[in-house]
């Protein structure tokens, strides 16, 4: 569709976002990442049925574990979408990284 | 198993603060059974206790490793060449687990990243339920398999109590009432009479009431 | 039923055949006896015996076994409540000795509501034993003159034992079988959980009189009145084992606020009047928890009153 999103974010492909673990983005965190996202399909529509749905509650288990040592919960989401919506994947980057910009870098110093 | 849930990160923060190069243990026992201190789980807490302390500028080496058990000291002793080397080791086993190393390694300090619960097992995919609370005098069969000493919030020996309602337990409405299901079983069976007469009084010094406990295999001892 | 086991004015009131009326009174927060022997005072010639509860719904106050000993000191008759929860067999067996000395003639024996419920939830559980146990402790040391462990006692507890009974709670059909587990235990008489529901306290009655329960203990109904709405819909809402029926709800809400609580002491006058009439039960156990000043009145008009003197 050749629109644009942020060049702040870094894509990284799964065959499905329930191949992401809690430590993936527990350590892109680590690593010194302003925020870090999952964009995976609509819910009921995960081509691998429940990958989708899986990786939901380890995000929601990330953001507690974050709150918990006083870090900001959101800076780690999840956005469901098709693989036909090219408009809502640029619309998603641009939420996040705007999202991003409002918490200010990460307090990660490396 | 044993089933443990980790300890709240403040709360391991608070032990670790003044160190400065730890290592986290996990076990291949029943906390990775339970998913709560095997090897995911430790560089989870790693990677956690990494970021609280890297927010705070405060420097922290976090080194990972796991044994079979932290229970059998010849797995313990695995860790022997390395666990020296650190301000502190986070053990992820449940309660036995730092102190069976606290005593092989004395010179160390050995915090439990976990709180230990209680016996159970997996009712489903991520939920432990208690069923055994180590009395040492096993009586189940007399309630058709089920405990009433773990599984009544009063240990009732003549349950249930009057604060059985919709089958469960007074204290929570998502707690089974464990008589509700013995009395209704017995019912069933047709051997309601083996709930009316009254039991002896408990002898409560197989369970911990009776001290710290012990077991020996005679024919096994060297 | 025929030699008395305490002499107590409750066991010579009901084997007289009476209709018995018994009443109930906490003990305070705090050691303020005055307030106290106020309340009993209420209560003083218009009850046969009076409940001293023992840390009722795990909520700390004075202990049962000395306010039961201040209403000895009152000349009136306790009915001392011992529950399992707080203390282990050696505790119990010492306070029933105590009960004994101080000339406590009444024991009801219970398991206790749960910690949790109180104002000490993180407090250890004891339930070294439970109330069916405690039966067989009590009578026990009562009839035969031993300890649980088998050792003699020097003089004996003459205790008239009772034990509770919750018809509402579930299973309902184990309900009457239990009550005759404890009248096998050794239970001389029951009280029942306070009754909302007649219908089903009704069938329960009516099975309990088939097992004829009735010829071997006395079984005293529960009652208390609801002072108003709200108070009814607390009760149904947050109190395990207890049946308030929509009928009794729309009673209280059909009348305007001021005239609740006559309504409810109106329904209660109805379930006592039922209750003297009704096959298999013996009294009723009235418990107008701190609203004892009402008792009097409560009494005049269920019509019970005097009470028998024996």
């Amino acid at each position: 569709m050749r629109l644009s999103y942020p060049s702040e974010i870094k894509v990284l492909q799964v065959p499905c976002t329930g191949r992401v673990d809690i430590l993936h983005l527990l350590k892109a965190i680590e690593d010194g990442a302003d925020g870090v996202y999952v964009a995976g399909c609509l819910e009921g529509e995960c081509h691998y049925l429940t990958g989708n749905i899986k990786t939901k509650k380890k995000v929601t288990y990330v953001k507690q574990l974050l709150e918990e040592i006083g870090m900001e919960p959101d800076r780690v989401e999840m956005y469901n979408l098709s693989s036909a919506q090219g408009g809502r994947f640029a619309e998603i980057a641009r939420e996040m990284t705007e999202k991003i910009r409002q918490l200010g870098p990460t307090p990660i110093k490396n | 198993m044993i089933v443990a849930d980790r300890k709240p990160l403040t709360e391991i923060l608070k032990m670790i603060e003044a160190e400065k190069k730890i290592l986290i243990v996990g076990c291949k026992g029943c906390v990775t059974v339970c998913n709560t201190g095997g090897l995911k789980e430790v560089e989870i807490l790693a990677a956690s206790l990494g970021i609280a302390r890297k927010k705070e500028n405060s420097a922290l080496t976090i080194d990972t490793t796991i044994i079979e058990r932290q229970c059998d000291n010849e797995y313990v002793a695995q860790l022997s060449e390395t666990v020296n080397d650190y301000d502190a080791v986070l053990s992820m086993a449940c309660g036995v687990g730092p102190q069976f190393l606290s005593e092989a390694y004395p010179d160390q300090k050995f915090f439990p990243a976990v709180n230990t619960t209680f016996y159970g097992g997996a009712v489903a995919h991520g939920i432990w339920e208690e069923r055994c609370a180590g009395c040492g005098t096993c009586i189940i069969h007399d309630f058709e398999g089920l405990c009433p000493i773990a599984r009544c919030a009063k240990s009732l020996l003549h349950g249930p109590c009057g604060g059985s309602s919709q089958t469960k337990c007074e204290i929570n409405p998502d707690t089974q009432c464990i008589w509700d299901l013995i009395v209704s079983k017995k019912m069933e069976l047709g051997k309601l009479d083996d709930l009316l007469g009254v039991r002896e009084l408990r002898d409560w010094r197989s369970a911990r009431d009776g001290g710290p406990r012990r077991s020996i295999r005679e024919e096994l001892t060297q | 039923m025929s030699d008395l086991k305490s002499g107590s004015n409750l066991e010579k009131v009901l084997t007289a055949g009476h209709f018995a009326f018994t009443g109930e009174c906490g003990p305070p927060k705090g050691a303020n006896v005055a307030h106290l022997v106020e309340k009993f005072q209420h209560l003083k010639g218009n009850v046969d015996a009076v409940n001293i509860t023992d840390n009722q719904t795990a909520v700390v106050r004075m202990s049962s076994l000395a306010a039961s000993h201040l209403m000895v000191h009152e000349g009136m008759e306790p009915n001392f409540q011992m529950v399992c929860r707080d203390r282990n067999r050696l505790a119990i067996t010492a306070d029933i000795l105590g009960a004994q000395a101080l000339g406590i003639k009444n024991m009801l024996c219970l398991s206790g509501d749960h910690q949790t419920f109180g104002n000490h939830p993180q407090a250890k559980n004891v339930h070294d034993i439970d109330s069916m146990q405690l039966i067989k402790l009590v009578t026990t040391m009562r009839d035969k003159g031993t300890f649980a462990n088998g050792e003699k006692i020097d003089v004996r507890p003459r205790l008239f034992v009772g034990a509770a009974c919750n018809p509402f709670a579930d299973p309902f059909d184990y309900r009457v079988h239990r009550l005759a587990a404890k009248i096998g235990a050794g239970a001389d008489f029951i009280q029942t959980q306070c009754i909302y529901n007649m219908d089903k306290f009704r069938e329960f009655m009516r099975r309990a009189v088939d097992m004829g329960l009735h010829e071997k203990c006395y079984i005293l109904a529960g009652v208390t009145p609801m002072k108003n709405v709200g108070m009814a819909n607390f009760m149904r809402k947050f109190v395990p084992g207890m049946d308030v029926p929509d009928t009794v709800i729309k009673r209280l809400k059909g009348v305007e606020k001021k005239d609740q609580a006559e309504e409810g002491i109106k329904f209660a006058i109805e379930q006592v009047e039922e209750f003297k009439e009704m096959e298999g039960v013996a009294g009723v156990h009235m418990m107008a928890i701190e609203w004892e000043h009402k008792v009097p009145e409560i009494a005049e008009r269920c019509g019970v009153l005097p009470r028998p003197l024996v």
